[in-house]
């Protein structure tokens, strides 16, 4: 333990060569995607808006339990009163249903107030069936919402859905029906989400807030002791993940225009497929859920139709990534290979570290 | 002036009595060295001063200003640093995340403003040839460095330093009672716990004793060596 001279220079450094490559092939990937209505048909851009939102939804997953140590099984809930809000908004006041859908963020977090300050009390195994039970809760009182439909769900008004703003002018931009314009307005929506949440995500993990986070996951108690407010960093995660999830839910069943509570609240749909995304793509990245989703869709247009069979087989990929792979596809490629598209790594350099630059994550 | 003051401050884990009315005070620039045996009390003295546990009864004065009800991460930001005896790394980070937590959130600052110090404390404490190391697989030895390093980070007034020297070789030994007496030539408050009674003592002004949640004496090593009942409780073994 030697004191060197003080004037050693360091220096920190986030970005490798493959992470500026990335970027560039995003912005392309980006600008194609936004592109994609005047090329591919009204089907694929209903599978594009399928896969962007489980991808967003994923994201925000991930953002709570590999990034915030909080595995909650009960995100449907957000879904469900953000989708809710939306209707609400849309039958009761007769607002528009995209300006709605920012209605249906704000129920969501408003909703994860009181969720949070109950689910708090909990650790761990117990902070996940109390998250499912309070979900539940949630959905058996929006049930007795007889305005919005009660048990059996409503519509959306055709008067509303028609007249949704833009979709006259994606309608002549190009050349389609008002139903397939609708599509286009969700699918963009989604895309605009999906990129948000991405860029957000990784914009929180890079800053000094991102640091903390990393600390409270792996150890709170050392975290408190260096002046992290652990308690602060829970909520800000948790509230972040219910107004996007909340947003997300509002856009699907803007998209789907018929809600049910059993539909919106589906622990199936919103939650469980959501975790196999993250889990088989790698949880704790970025990259996870985008691989997650991907492998998630392949399986669900090859197998859907076998019905029992194909939850079965999801639940064995799920069991074998988990055993042969726990970091998840990505995390064991990753690992493998030390490429990463969005590196949060703060890596020192300088002094006597230029010597040997860590070419892979350890 | 004292830095920090205890007054009869207790705690009981059920009918285990940890803490019995503590009561000491150091002055701020001062080592004080705390021995006792095994159970005796020792890093839950600490866990009190820290606030990772809550006191009973009694006060801890921090500067002057009361912070028996603050938290942990409050007291920190005052100026209370630690290291846990059992280190508690932030094991998927690395161990220059380490300290950049510790030294951002611990100082109030921005990661820019403390990631030179943070490089400049790795050199100090010899771990810059691990600082791009995921901090979980380090050695024993290199984690507890890193808990060393760690909390000098968060530029501590009083650093309470929990069994950092045991299992040392001779050699890594005087190597880091070396580092101990810098910081503390820097004007840094200590507070030690060790059993290596020779590190401890060639570093530490004064020596409390403690037993059984009990203060058993405090004063200069050298005198608190000699009483027989501090042999008879504590040595047992001749030093």
């Amino acid at each position: 333990m030697t004191i060197s001279a003080p004037d050693t220079i360091y220096r920190v450094e986030t970005r490798t060569r493959t992470s500026t490559i990335a970027g560039l092939v995003g912005i392309v990937l980006i600008l194609v995607l936004f592109a994609a209505p005047a090329f591919a048909s009204r089907g694929l851009i209903q599978d594009l808006f399928f896969i962007l939102t489980m991808l967003t939804l994923a994201q925000f997953w991930n953002l709570l339990a590999g990034y915030g140590g909080l595995v909650s099984v009960g995100q449907q809930a957000f879904v469900g009163i953000g989708a809710y809000a939306l209707f609400a908004a849309v039958i009761l006041w007769g607002l528009d249903p995209v300006p709605a859908i920012l209605l249906g963020g704000v129920a969501a977090l408003v909703l994860a107030v009181p969720f949070g300050f109950f689910a708090f009390r909990l650790q761990g195994a117990y902070f996940a069936i109390g998250t499912w039970v309070l979900a539940e809760v949630v959905r058996l009182i929006v049930a007795q919402w007889r305005a919005v439909g009660g048990g059996t769900g409503t519509s959306l008004p055709r008067t509303a859905t028609e007249n949704i703003i833009f979709t006259d002018q994606i309608a002549a931009l190009f050349d389609v029906r008002a139903s397939a314009a609708r599509d286009i307005l969700a699918y963009w929506l989604a895309l605009v989400l999906a990129i948000l949440t991405i860029g957000g995500i990784y914009w929180l993990l890079r800053s000094k807030r991102g640091l903390g986070l990393a600390a409270v996951r792996d150890n709170p108690q050392a975290a408190r002791s260096v002046g992290v407010d652990a308690q602060r960093v829970k909520w800000f995660v948790f509230l972040t993940a219910a107004l996007g999830t909340g947003l997300t839910g509002a856009l699907i069943y803007m998209q789907k225009a018929r809600i049910s509570p059993d539909a919106a609240f589906s622990l199936n749909d919103w939650t469980a497929y959501v975790i196999f995304i993250v889990v088989i793509g790698g949880i704790g990245t970025i990259e996870g859920p985008i691989v997650g989703v991907l492998i998630f869709f392949l399986l669900q247009t090859l197998l859907a139709q076998y019905g029992a069979w194909y939850l079965m087989i999801l639940g064995l990929i799920g069991i074998g990534v988990m055993l042969l792979a726990p970091r998840g596809l990505w995390g064991s490629f990753s690992d493998r290979t030390g490429i990463q598209l969005f590196p949060i790594r703060r890596r020192l350099m300088g002094g006597p570290l230029t010597i040997k630059t860590p070419s892979r994550e350890e | 002036m004292s830095i920090i003051s205890l007054d009869s401050v207790c705690k009981s884990f059920g009918a285990l009595k940890v803490a019995d009315a503590i009561t000491f005070e150091v002055r701020e620039g001062e080592a004080l060295g705390i021995i006792g045996p095994n159970g005796a009390g020792k890093s839950t003295l600490f866990n009190l001063i820290t606030g990772n546990i809550a006191a009973d009864s009694g006060t801890v004065h921090f500067l002057g200003e009361d912070v028996t009800r603050q938290s942990a991460m409050q007291r920190c930001l005052n100026g209370i640093g630690r290291s846990f005896q059992i280190p508690q790394p932030f094991g998927k980070m690395t161990v220059f995340e380490n300290l950049l937590v510790a030294g951002s959130f611990g100082q109030g600052k921005s990661e820019r403003a403390v990631e030179q110090a943070a490089a400049d404390i790795l050199d100090r404490t010899g771990l810059i040839g691990r600082a791009n190391t995921v901090a979980d697989s380090l050695s024993l030895l290199e984690r507890k460095r890193l808990e060393l390093a760690r909390a000098l980070a968060t530029a501590p007034r009083l650093l309470l330093l929990d069994e950092i020297a045991g299992g040392l070789t001779e050699g890594e030994c005087s190597q880091l009672v070396g580092t101990i007496k810098d910081i503390h030539a820097t004007g840094t408050t200590i507070i030690w716990i060790e059993h290596v009674l020779h590190a401890l003592t060639s570093v530490v002004e004064r020596l409390l004793v403690l037993d059984f949640g009990k203060v058993i004496a405090v004063g200069e090593p050298a005198g608190i060596m000699a009483r027989p009942q501090v042999r008879e409780i504590y040595l047992g073994i001749e030093v």
